[in-house]
């Protein structure tokens, strides 16, 4: 058992999950009041649309690839929402079309990426530019939301174990199910496993490597126009500046989470504990109180460091191993 | 088998690639249960031919039919829809998957919505029984040695029930016995009726498992013929289109060069711990040195001292009478050694340059980057070395990812020479590429040794080819020089015999 937990297999993710748990405990017993099932819902609530965008992520970076244009269209979705919401059009045809705005920037992203051969860095840079400009055009203000049914969407709580979560934590454990379904139970989600390992070996084996490839990215860009909505939802207005370099949060969250930038491996389980680990160093720096909000970037970083170098490690422990066996 | 109505035949298929024919009105055919041979040098078309015949390339012209039916191949995945699948020689699966998922990806069985992972792992294991193969498929593909990869790849060409199944180069890197399991698999595939192209280089495996051969050479068809009415020394002058007599010549090219030459360098007791133990060394101006060995014996471990990439702990290297300390490869260069390493990608051939711009390469380094090669005078080096090597490109300006793997290796060769080398090391230049090019890659470093007075060492895993070309070998086995062998010594048998640990 002990070998077991142990073994190499899947071991950034067991570290990943254990320094969130340690952590979590340490914390408690440092700072009091900071135990409760409601400050752990927290972090939920306060990361639901970085959760919602990690899980896309997780896909693209899955293949290899990368998507820069998250937080853009999360903040252009925002700019829309909040426009619409304003002149009056009803909140349940805003958030769909919410989300399939995003959905269709990510396909066209992915049909550039795939059609033309582009690096997905510079297709997606690109799109990150234009789609956060574009964000301005509609008002160089902020929009707040004062559409009632979408208020009501905002506040509605759900009360569990004394506490209570929004409708956004919901949103999000949905697309965090679809995700591990879709990666771990579905030829799709092998399909992007297969890319990441070897997209030319994949193309030989007959799998649709261009379809699937599209298909990522029109994915990502659904989980971040709903990140989008779920971000409307939590700031209850649209901004252009909104979610600035969350995309980068999002790829740090993966990263944490065990997923291998150069693909091939990793779980969309992981990015959970990425987004959780964050939202904790978060909190801890609030309940400490005298540390300013930029050491959390600190803690991001040395932790990515880590957690980078811990995955390279863990790859030649591999290598080795594998030469003894043979 | 011949007779049997041919469950694949290809007819007058064209293909051409920007300055190059790459096939010629070819036609193949292949017959149900039958084991096909398909051979020719590097750059012959057998590559092509398969690419077209698995949908990777579209043929300009010509025409498949299977089952005697017409039929226009899109891709991989319709060639493998209709039966056809390949395993290349670089195993193309995916190693970071396992090895179940490796041989069902893509039509994996589905149950309630999902994968059916269990049944997955359950028929893997019933189709690797088949080929005796006892793993663990849930481990990753990466962990198994290449020969249970290529299994692998077999076995997951027979789950997609496969008619056809393309096998390029598969014993390239495989050992006696994995090469001997691969054709146990393969006569029982036949048995089962299955056709099998297998694409090789390796003369003795043709002979062992092949029922007929199709010879190509320069993308035309040559010939097809059963192999046991096909004597060896016919095969290989259809592959390269030389008299049989130029093939013999060489054999007795020049066994007596050298003898009173003058020491070029000299090695006294040097060694590295750990990676070979200590020995003496002379180089004489204009002879080519053989180091015999199985692989890893210290052969690249003893060039490595020679051409400064590992430091020596103790010993001495004389150049020219006077010692010198080999710190670096730039050392090395500085004193006209030149290297050229066993693995052409390794040894830094750059794919996405031209053939000029590889060759000239080291030769700039040399002279410092500041002092550009003119243009012209670049062309003109290369140019030169592209007809005294016999290199295959258009011209000087292809793009060597362009070129075949044999002609690549003539590019690094090329690559050092153009600095001039008074020693020059090949380690394994001839491994992996055919028999005309190893021929020419031979032949030139005879001439280079008698003609121009180089010293080469010359590193080979063929025994056959180091006997055939040295004036001296040294035998190594275990990291350490145990023999050097001079005149009537020089052959396989005693070679082996040294190898074996028999006494002086």
């Amino acid at each position: 058992m002990i070998n077991k937990i142990l073994s190499t297999k899947n071991l950034s993710l067991k570290i990943t999950i254990t320094l969130f748990v340690v952590s979590f405990l340490i914390c408690s017993l440092i700072y009091p009041g900071f135990f409760s099932w409601q400050n752990f819902f927290n972090l939920f609530i306060d990361n639901s649309f970085l959760l919602i965008t990690a899980i896309g992520m997780t896909f693209v970076i899955l293949t290899g690839g990368i998507d820069l244009s998250v937080g853009s269209v999360i903040a252009f979705v925002s700019m829309v929402i909040a426009f619409l919401l304003q002149q009056g059009l009803n909140a349940f045809i805003v958030i769909p079309l919410g989300v399939m705005i995003g959905g269709c920037f990510g396909a066209i992203m992915g049909l550039i990426i795939q059609k033309f051969k582009v690096q997905p860095f510079i297709v997606t840079l690109a799109g990150m530019f234009l789609i956060r400009g574009l964000s301005f055009l509609i008002s160089v203000e902020s929009i707040s939301i004062k559409d009632p049914i979408f208020n009501r969407i905002a506040n509605y709580h759900i009360p569990i174990a004394g506490g209570a979560i929004s409708v956004n934590v919901v949103l999000s454990l949905v697309v965090l199910a679809l995700g591990m379904y879709l990666a771990h139970f579905t030829k799709f989600g092998r399909t992007v496993y297969a890319i990441g390992g070897d997209e030319e070996s994949a193309q030989l084996m007959g799998l649709k490597v261009g379809r699937t490839k599209v298909l990522v990215y029109t994915l990502n860009g659904l989980c971040s126009g709903l990140a989008g909505v779920a971000f409307s939802l939590y700031m209850l207005s649209g901004y252009g500046l909104h979610a600035e370099g969350l995309e980068m949060d999002s790829i740090a969250s993966v990263v944490i989470g065990g997923t291998l930038l150069t693909g091939g491996s990793g779980f969309v389980f992981g990015t959970l504990f990425g987004v959780l680990i964050q939202g904790l160093i978060q909190t801890v720096i609030m309940f400490q109180g005298t540390l300013s909000s930029w050491w959390t970037k600190i803690f991001v970083g040395i932790l990515l460091f880590v957690f980078i170098v811990l995955q390279k490690v863990i790859s030649n422990m591999k290598t080795t191993k594998n030469e003894f066996n043979n | 088998m011949a007779a049997a109505e041919p469950i694949i035949k290809m007819a007058k298929i064209e293909k051409s690639f920007p300055g190059v024919k790459a096939l010629q009105q070819v036609d193949f055919e292949l017959a149900a249960g039958e084991i096909h041979g398909l051979m020719g040098e590097n750059g012959a078309g057998k590559s092509t031919l398969i690419k077209v015949l698995t949908g990777v390339y579209k043929a300009d012209s010509g025409q498949i039919f299977l089952d005697g039916r017409p039929i226009r191949i899109k891709s991989p995945e319709h060639a493998q829809k209709i039966g056809i699948s390949t395993v290349y020689q670089e195993v193309n699966l995916c190693p970071n998957l396992s090895v179940a998922e490796n041989i069902f990806i893509g039509r994996e069985p589905i149950k309630n919505g999902r994968i059916d992972w269990k049944k997955i792992k359950n028929e893997a294991e019933t189709v690797l029984d088949k080929f005796d193969l006892k793993i663990d498929v849930d481990r990753k593909l990466s962990f198994y040695s290449v020969a249970v990869q290529q299994m692998v790849a077999i076995a997951r060409a027979l789950i997609i029930s496969a008619k056809v199944i393309i096998l390029d180069e598969p014993t390239a890197s495989l050992d006696t016995d994995e090469t001997n399991k691969l054709f146990e698999v393969m006569r029982q595939l036949k048995s089962e009726g299955i056709a099998i192209i297998y694409i090789t280089h390796f003369l003795n495996n043709v002979y062992e498992i092949t029922d007929r051969i199709t010879i190509l050479r320069n993308g035309e068809l040559i010939d097809t013929c059963l192999t046991e009415s096909l004597p060896r020394i016919e095969l290989i002058s259809k592959m390269i289109g030389k008299d049989l007599e130029q093939i013999k010549e060489m054999e007795n090219y020049s066994k007596n060069i050298g003898e009173n030459n003058k020491v070029l360098l000299k090695a006294e007791g040097l060694a590295s711990k750990g990676n070979i133990e200590a020995f003496d060394l002379e180089l004489k101006e204009g002879e080519v040195l053989g180091l015999a060995g199985l692989l890893g014996a210290g052969r690249t471990e003893m060039v490595e001292l020679l051409f400064g990439l590992n430091k020596a702990d103790q010993g001495r290297i004389i150049i020219d009478g006077k010692e010198v300390k080999l710190n670096s490869p730039k050392d090395a260069v500085d004193y006209k050694i030149a290297l050229c390493p066993e693995n052409r990608k390794e040894a830094g051939l750059i794919g996405n340059l031209s053939v000029r711009e590889n060759i000239i390469l080291a030769l700039q380094v040399t002279r410092g980057w500041f002092r550009k090669l003119s243009q012209a005078r670049q062309l003109e080096i290369a140019q030169k070395y592209i007809d005294l090597i016999n290199i295959k490109t258009p011209d000087t300006e292809q793009l060597v990812k362009n070129l075949s793997g044999g002609n690549q290796q003539k590019v690094v060769l090329a690559r050092w020479l153009a600095i001039n080398p008074d020693l020059l090391i090949l380690d394994e230049p001839t491994k992996g590429i055919d028999i005309g090019t190893k021929a020419d890659i031979q032949k030139l470093v005879l001439e280079l040794a008698s003609g121009e007075g180089m010293s080469v060492v010359f590193i080979s895993s063929e025994i056959e080819e180091v006997t055939r070309i040295s004036q001296r070998v040294v035998v190594l086995c275990d990291r350490a020089k145990i023999a050097e062998l001079t005149g009537s010594e020089i052959n396989q048998k005693e070679i082996m015999y040294r190898i074996a640990g028999g006494e002086a």
